[in-house]
């Protein structure tokens, strides 16, 4: 006897079938997960809790959950206006890195004081990570080159490029031929909350999700995103400049990367040094793609995502599991809400055995 | 599928049952007798890399002997940078009285950290800023690199060295020169071939990098990376290789001649007891061979005994003060002379040092 199956796209399900599946593939994937801690000889339960506890059980442990999330929300956020469009940029590891550069050479180099000083980093990321992209955007708009390989290629680049005036023409003087810059000063540096590292940034990464949700739902240019990115022919039938288009985005897109890259540089790490950004810009993809390119969305998979990280850490630090512990974890709750993206729009049916099998 | 189920149920229990389960690390706390060191460690990359974090992670086993000394903690692969604060401050919520931070990326977290619990120790491992409760520990590696550089003149037939190496930072242009400075005090004509990896470990990155120096003629390889990838490249393709940061033999059984290696528990047990009589004190600890922070592993069958006694006549010389790596007259690249006849590189120089001697083929980004 087999078994088979085939995939069928499913009717657009309700918001609450789409929730619940959600939450379901979570749980699903702390029930794995509970047997590789059973394994370790660690007691599950105990272990979530801990996990929890570390993430949002202190203001400390919240406040570095937001911290964690900042990025992620900007970058998340980058990708998403993107996505919208069915553009795929996944340069963002490189726009955070250019925008992170832009910042820093105002910071170390323009002599701007407060109030000037933030507003121009800003400025100076913005436009660097859009600069960065705009390079895919243009190809892409002009001459149909595909822009996954273009922003792909291009983070490389775009990391060398920051090694390069870290350990070039931007190392500090007095840092004993160390790759770091120097500190920045005050002025260029965001305020910091309650006596924690929680910055500014979080507040402009919310800041940012409000702007593009207002522009993606309610102006006309948002409107003709999604129509451009669901139907391009008739969306140029309907006499909208397509290539144009194309290019904006896709430009912005790289431009809201970079201000991540500023928030970095000025809320945590006040300097530029190599491996500014862990893969953000990677984690960003899948935080576009789960939060189904709603600006909403972003902020509250970013958030479980600094969740993740966060708590991650205190398997290592109360149990001593193995780093790689943390990682699989990780990859097994991915797993499992990406699973359920598919299962919340395709099912499978089970095909009638054919007569002579 | 019934009986999948049921199987997954019986495994589920079994697995339940035979495991004894591990309590949390804070729980497990010796009666507290005099001051009691609880250490934490961050490190950079997985205890298995088999060498700079195995390394460190040999002292903190050592360090652990002592009996004042209670069970340690450890986390491993922590990113360099601000990410590392959290850690950090996760080992001090947990109560650590001692905290080791090993990598040089750990430097303005330490810092930060520091500054917000000041009854805490922290050591941080090759960086340059101290703070009351911050010293820094570090080792005079280009001593045994400098011995190891005499070993690769000696072996090498091609005159050609490869030497495979992670960033351009003082610490490691400083090896480089060490060993250079060695492999040409016997062999004029060797050539120092330097490739730069950009990362500290990533043992396909490590291979490629050692593949290409065998491709240009090297015969002998060594390098300052992480993980012994250089050591296999060797033993492939049947050149000789120095290893690093441990006794790496076992990765290069006929390849192996002697690796310059890491003894932390010298710094390690040294702290911890100075914390529990209260006499630590913030300082810039920069240990040698003397102090036997850094060794020369012992050499394998390969290295001749003239060579043998050669490097061990040098190591009694730089341990009794006579001889210095870092002695004029010394050339750059160019050929310009760095430092006369008749003076020495003092530490400052050599903390910060961001040129090539004479010998090396290979660039600093500048």
């Amino acid at each position: 006897m087999s078994l088979q199956f085939r995939v069928e796209k499913r009717e657009q399900g309700s918001a609450l079938f789409r929730a619940l599946a959600t939450t379901a593939s979570v749980f699903t994937a702390l029930f794995v997960a509970g047997f590789l801690l059973l394994a370790a000889g660690v007691d599950p339960a105990a272990a979530y809790l801990e996990i929890l506890r570390e993430a949002l059980g202190s203001s400390y442990g919240l406040s570095e959950t937001l911290v964690k999330a900042t990025p992620l929300i900007i970058t998340g956020l980058a990708v998403s206006i993107a996505f919208r469009m069915q553009i795929w940029n996944i340069g963002a590891e490189g726009q955070i890195y250019m925008g992170a550069c832009g910042a820093t050479w105002v910071a170390l180099f323009s002599g701007l004081d407060t109030p000037l000083m933030l507003p121009a980093m800003f400025g100076a990321a913005f436009i660097a990570g859009g600069l960065w992209a705009s390079v895919a955007a243009l190809l892409r708009a002009r001459w149909q080159v595909n822009e996954v390989i273009v922003t792909l290629l291009m983070n490389y680049i775009a990391i060398l490029l920051t090694d390069y005036l870290v350990y070039g023409p931007w190392k500090n003087p007095d840092g004993f031929n160390f790759p770091l810059t120097a500190q920045f000063a005050d002025a260029a540096r965001f305020s910091e909350y309650f006596n924690t590292r929680l910055h500014s940034g979080f507040f402009l990464a919310l800041f940012c999700a409000l702007a593009l949700y207002l522009l993606m739902e309610r102006t006309i240019w948002g409107y003709q995103i999604k129509a451009i990115g669901s139907n391009p022919g008739a969306a140029r039938y309907a006499g909208m400049r397509t290539g144009l288009a194309i290019f904006l985005v896709l430009t912005l897109s790289g431009a809201i990367a970079g201000i991540a890259g500023f928030s970095e540089v000025a809320g945590l790490q006040h300097r530029l040094q190599h491996g500014i950004s862990p893969g953000y810009g990677y984690t960003a993809i899948i935080i576009a793609w789960l939060a189904r390119r709603s600006a909403l969305g972003v902020v509250i998979v970013s958030l479980l995502m600094g969740v993740l990280l966060v708590g991650g850490d205190s398997l290592q630090l109360s149990w001593q599991l193995p780093v790689a512990f943390a990682y699989a974890f990780q990859g097994l709750i991915l797993f499992f809400l990406l699973a359920s993206d598919f299962f919340i729009n395709f099912r499978l049916r089970r095909l009638k055995e054919t007569a002579d099998a | 599928m019934k009986k999948l189920c049921a199987l997954l149920a019986v495994l589920a229990l079994l697995t339940a049952c035979s495991s004894n389960e591990q309590k949390p690390v804070e729980s497990a706390a010796k009666p507290a007798a005099e001051k009691q060191i609880k250490a934490g460690f961050i490190y950079v990359g997985p205890v298995g890399d088999a060498g700079w974090t195995w390394a460190h992670d040999q002292g903190r086993i050592a360090m652990e002997k002592a009996d004042y000394v209670q069970p340690s903690t450890f986390i491993e692969s922590v990113p360099e940078g601000a990410e590392s604060a959290r850690v950090i401050n996760g080992l001090v919520q947990k109560g650590h009285n001692l905290i080791f931070t090993t990598s040089f990326g750990f430097m303005d977290a330490t810092l930060d950290v520091a500054s917000k619990n000041k009854d805490v120790v922290f050591m941080h491992c090759s960086g340059y800023k101290t703070a009351d409760n911050v010293g820094t520990y570090f080792g005079r590696m280009y001593e045994p690199r400098y011995l190891s550089g005499i070993v690769a003149g000696k072996m090498s037939k091609s005159n050609i060295i490869g030497y495979v190496a992670a960033f351009p930072i003082p610490e490691v242009i400083r090896g480089i020169n060490a060993f250079t400075l060695g492999a040409r005090s016997v062999n004029p004509q060797a050539e120092i071939k330097v490739v730069w990896t950009q990362t500290w470990f990533d043992p396909g990155v490590e291979r490629d990098a050692a593949d290409s120096l065998l491709d240009v003629g090297a015969d002998v390889l060594t390098m300052h990376q992480d993980a012994p990838a250089t050591l296999q490249a060797a033993e492939a393709r049947g050149a000789y290789v120095i290893g690093y940061n441990s006794d790496m033999r076992k990765f290069a059984p006929t390849a192996f001649l002697t690796a310059p290696i890491w003894n932390w528990e010298a710094v390690y047990t040294k702290t911890a007891e100075e914390v529990k009589n209260g006499t630590w004190k913030s300082q810039q600890i920069w240990w040698g061979m003397k102090e036997n922070l850094v060794q020369l592993a012992p050499f394998s069958d390969r290295v001749t005994p003239e060579v043998q006694q050669l490097a061990n006549e040098k190591r009694k010389a730089i341990i009794a003060g006579t001889l210095h790596p870092f002695s004029g007259p010394l050339k750059d690249q160019s050929g310009k002379e760095i430092v006369a006849a008749g003076s020495t590189l003092d530490d400052g120089a050599l903390l910060g040092m961001n040129w090539f001697v004479e010998g090396v083929q290979g660039t600093i980004p500048k």
